[in-house]
């Protein structure tokens, strides 16, 4: 036995004991019928040749870890960016605890949610009677200022119609007339997460200026000098946004920042669980009608609102996750231009900072090669970068990326020298991704915290950036965005290969060499 | 708070019956009315807690629970190791439940054990128009190539493959055929069937019963020669290693562990069950049925423990022990004196940390009831607990084997009503899932995820025991709690009644 009342041994040293160790192995050779160990290991070799990646990449049908979730969750992500809102999925229940559990346990927070608790009666004669007692129960307990209602993909597949049951829900004085019940469908079977960020923003942005779907009177556009921001589903979002406000506080901008969730997700212990925090003021939310423009940082989460904001008069811009000088200077030169408004020097001087660090550690970035997974805009953004310091991103995959993005790609690499090698692969996923890495290995991996399993099959050092992020805790707090959030990722590029080299060559009497104390 | 005197539990009866009211006030009529029947205090000497379970939770409340689904594909079946088990329909359902649970094994990954890897149809918009079946098809091919070691394979059904009437049976049937009568098994766990995880359990065992007991074959049939000493663990889930750290106390007492189910599990041990001479079953709500169809068709009896703290652990293996012969009584009088001395270290560590601490509770399966006693080896009291799922059968165990008079119940709980009750008793300590935790950690309340052990564990058994003292005291000693209030701002929250 082990185990000691004084030094507590966890899960991770208690297994490795003799006991357990004879007890599991007795236990696979008696009962398991296992495969011969031989034949396990020849598979396994096999699983990294180029034959293996050939059959794997000839899949038509069968997905194996992908790198995206569903259209709901991104409705979810958007939705809580706005003041005193709860997030009402119209469908099946267990989803909206997934959604719950997934958020959370990216971001360390409480995320509020309801659902409509579908069953087998609603799916057979509609889910009307649920939206009817789900929105007065919601309204009632959980006070929100607004719910905004999206779907789950069996609301989807039986075809219920948000616009007519709300409609009626009103009606039946579940929740007054004139309040503010923004819709949208989000199947599940189209798009990923990040399409359904694009269609509840779209849907709640619908509902503000055209006419709250008919008891309102449409908005009329009078410009002003406003930039509206929308920042896409981001994992980052805590620290991109608050990065994001700084800059406009500098440069003097009047600005909304759309779907804002930055301090929903990031609220203070103290005592007391903020259901809701901070969030687009729903009167801000309708003013953005009369921006001047619109700035979406990811191109991708907001493929519809962005020419639905067009369509209302005003400018848009997309980028996609800007990270680093040049993509940082060209968000900042787009404020400059829209708003008329100069680049302070402040700026400037974080400009030279993040210039003056990458000079300083470009030797030990220049010529790397990276791999690259995570939502299609992210990829953009981190592959810009690398290239940038003179690495090369060798694969880009996006689950969730379409043909046009990987145009897009393919035409970032063409415009760089260290972007020749370089291949974007949308609709991918991660068992693609673990052939890439055996048949044409890279240096380092970046993706999110899926990704360590490929670091175990592959031995690719796993950089963590991007969604979810479960095992390692609050890098969401820290932006990515601006120039000190380009400085945040390069440290983290930079302590990860430092840690390799210390980690290869820490053997003492064998590699004592290379061991530097000065890198 | 104590529950020691009858005088302090009449106040806190009476307390907590003014409090279900309280939070009822919150409802629309129609809901309060439903709502109230879920919400009691617990009397003494009453068969069941006075709540009813296992019906449908009110739309737009902000209900704990899942769906059939997460009870089939997340706890069932998604930890047998050596089976692939596809999450038939869009992506969602699988991605959000990927290696999540902690279900513990051993293999090498991705060539002949797939735990943890999500395996999806990722349905687009043409296969809900056009159906999933030939997808299927395709994709059970492309298993065979690419992942040729696996055992087995299984179809855990999402929402719209009910919908849309797919046969997945046929399909199944079709591919075993061709594929030398392997093992694949459709689930019908469709997420918007039954109420909560508990149907999909349910069907789970149904899947188990229907294609892998019945088409057991000869051939299949397992290799090892039986002993009198055979059992099978049921209902662990290895959470963190749970089933190990139980296993490793019925092999020291002489018993023969043919089969985990399902936790580190694989196909083999599934078809070689019905030889156990006793299926000991640990989560009773999730395979209870398995356990039931056994005894009738093989007549194989089944016994429920609890190894959740010492006073639990040795009236299990006593009670275990009992089915036996006097080698194996005797052994588990041996195991329990083997473990004695870390008890009393254990005990003699933690409890005087943490005696008179009250904890609320909100869990799934059997730990609502059977973490209650891991609790009071350590000189704690549950003063409310509520199952996600239950039913009136673990209600009436809860009631006749657990809980004390006055004990606030709450079935199915809201996130309102249990924030609410948690707010004016003021436990020391919360237990309860993923959802939940940040929630109280918020308001200053120390907490401990009890589904996933929040990433530690086992908690099962002696080895186990000692996680969970030196956890929660981890939990309810932090000195962060007392770092909540900035010094500047002098507001102490008002302490209720019981809340000493």
């Amino acid at each position: 036995m082990a185990q000691s009342a004084e030094h507590v041994l966890d899960h991770f040293e208690l297994f490795r004991g003799p006991e357990y160790q004879q007890m599991l192995a007795n236990k696979k050779k008696m009962f398991e019928n296992p495969r011969d160990p031989a034949e396990v290991e020849r598979v396994r070799e096999w699983s990294k040749t180029a034959e293996y990646r050939e059959k794997n990449f000839a899949r038509e049908a069968l997905t194996v870890n992908p790198a995206k979730a569903c259209q709901p969750l991104g409705a979810v992500f958007a939705s809580v960016g706005f003041e005193g809102t709860l997030p009402f999925v119209h469908g099946s229940q267990g989803c909206v605890a997934y959604y719950r559990s997934h958020l959370s346990r990216h971001f360390k927070e409480p995320s509020s949610c309801v659902s409509s608790s579908m069953t087998e009666d609603a799916a057979v004669f509609g889910g009307l009677n649920n939206m009817i007692d789900g929105l007065a129960n919601s309204y009632n307990m959980y006070k929100p200022k607004m719910i905004a209602v999206s779907t789950t993909c069996m609301a989807e597949v039986i075809g219920d119609d948000l616009n007519a049951f709300i409609k009626t829900s009103k009606e039946k004085g579940s929740v007054p007339a004139d309040f503010d019940v923004p819709f949208a469908h989000t199947p599940a079977f189209v798009g990923s997460h990040v399409t359904g960020y694009d269609n509840a923003l779209k849907g709640i942005l619908e509902h503000f200026w055209d006419g709250k779907a008919g008891t309102a009177s449409k908005l009329e556009r009078a410009p002003n000098k406003k930039i509206n921001l929308i920042g896409g589903f981001d994992g980052y979002t805590v620290g991109n946004i608050r990065e994001i406000k700084r800059i406009f506080e500098l440069m003097g901008i009047q600005n909304t920042v759309l779907a804002d969730n930055s301090d929903v997700f990031d609220t203070p212990t103290d005592g007391e669980f903020r259901m809701y925090d901070g969030g687009t003021a729903l009167e801000d939310a309708a003013n953005a009608v009369h921006a001047k423009a619109t700035i979406s940082m990811q191109q991708w989460c907001t493929e519809k609102t962005l020419p639905f904001i067009a369509d209302h008069g005003q400018e848009v811009v997309a980028f996609n996750y800007p990270v680093g000088v040049s993509a940082t200077d060209e968000f900042l030169m787009a404020l400059s231009r829209i708003s008329g408004k100069d680049i302070p020097e402040e700026l400037a001087r974080e400009r030279g900072r993040l210039v003056d660090a990458m000079a300083d550690s470009s030797a030990h970035i220049h010529g790397k090669k990276f791999a690259i997974y995570g939502d299609p805009d992210l990829c953009y953004g981190l592959a810009a970068f690398l290239l940038e310091l003179g690495a090369e991103p060798i694969h880009v995959l996006a689950t969730n990326g379409n043909k046009a993005w990987e145009e897009k790609m393919q035409a970032l690499f063409g415009s760089s020298p260290f972007g020749q090698n370089c291949h974007a692969y949308p609709g991918r996923d991660l068992w693609h991704m673990r052939s890439l890495l055996f048949t044409e290995p890279v240096d380092f991996l970046i993706g999110n915290t899926y990704g360590k399993y490929l670091e175990r099959d592959t031995g690719t050092p796993l950089i963590r950036i991007g969604f979810p992020i479960f095992d390692r805790h609050h890098h969401h707090r820290s932006p990515l965005w601006g120039y000190q959030g380009g400085m945040n990722v390069l440290v983290k590029i930079l302590d990860k290969i430092f840690d390799e080299i210390d980690k290869k060559t820490n053997i003492a009497g064998k590699t004592d060499y290379s061991f530097d104390i000065i890198r | 708070m104590s529950l020691a005197t009858s005088q302090g539990i009449a106040e806190i009866k009476a307390r907590n019956k003014e409090l279900i009211q309280e939070v009822l006030k919150v409802y629309p009529e129609k809901t309060a009315k439903r709502r109230a029947k879920h919400l009691n205090v617990h009397e003494i000497g009453k068969s069941d807690c006075g709540v009813k379970s296992n019906i449908k939770s009110i739309p737009g409340v902000m209900t704990i629970r899942g769906c059939a689904y997460a009870g089939s594909k997340g706890v069932v079946w998604g930890p047998i190791k050596d089976m692939i088990h596809i999450s038939h329909g869009p992506v969602g359902c699988g991605q959000y439940s990927w290696g999540s649970r902690r279900n513990y094994y051993v293999g090498t990954t991705g060539i002949d054990s797939f735990v943890t890897l999500q395996f999806t149809s990722d349905f687009q918009e043409k296969d809900i128009v056009f159906g999933g079946d030939k997808k299927l098809v395709k994709i059970i091919d492309e298993i065979q190539e690419l992942f040729p070691l696996n055992n087995g394979i299984t179809i855990q059904s999402e929402c719209p493959i009910g919908l849309i009437g797919d046969d997945i049976e046929a399909v199944s049937r079709a591919k075993s055929k061709e594929y030398e009568g392997k093992t694949i098994v459709p689930v019908r766990c469709e997420g918007f069937r039954g109420v909560s995880q508990s149907l999909g359990h349910h069907i789970a065992n149904d899947a188990v019963r229907d294609w892998v007991f019945d088409k057991v074959t000869p051939e299949s049939k397992p290799t090892f020669e039986p002993t009198p000493y055979d059992v099978a663990i049921i209902g662990d889930y290895n959470i963190g290693g749970d089933a190990w750290s139980s296993r490793i106390l019925l092999e020291e007492m002489g018993l023969r562990v043919i089969a985990q189910w399902s936790g580190d599990g694989s196909l083999a041990e599934l078809e070689a069950t019905p030889r156990a001479k006793l299926n000991v079953l640990h989560c009773y709500r999730s395979m209870n049925y398995i356990s039931r169809h056994m005894e009738e068709k093989f007549g194989i009896p089944w016994c429920e423990y609890n190894f959740f703290g010492p006073s639990k652990i040795v009236e299990s293996l006593r009670k275990i022990a009992g089915y036996f012969d006097d080698k194996i009584k005797e052994g588990a009088e041996r195991v329990i004196e083997k473990y004695q001395p870390l008890v009393d270290a254990v005990i003699a560590k933690y409890r005087p940390r943490l005696e008179g601490k009250s904890v609320m509770l909100f869990v799934g399966g059997l730990r609502p009831r059977h973490v209650i006693g891991a609790y009071e080896d350590l000189g704690m009291e549950v003063v409310g607990t509520g199952y996600e799922f239950g039913h009136n059968d673990d209600y009436q165990r809860t009631a006749q084997h657990y809980v004390k008079d006055g004990t606030l119940i709450y079935d199915d709980v809201t996130g309102y009503e249990f924030e609410r009750f948690v707010e004016k008793i003021q436990p020391d300590l919360v237990g309860s899932g993923i959802k939940e935790k940040y929630v109280f950690q918020k308001m200053g309340v120390p907490f401990r995820q009890m589904h996933s052990w929040d990433y530690s564990g086992p908690y099962h058994g002696y080895d186990g025991f000692a996680i969970f003292a030196r956890d929660m005291d981890m939990a309810i000693n932090s000195p962060i709690w007392k770092k909540t209030k900035a010094p500047w701002k002098n507001v102490s929250k008002p302490k209720l009644m019981a809340a000493e």
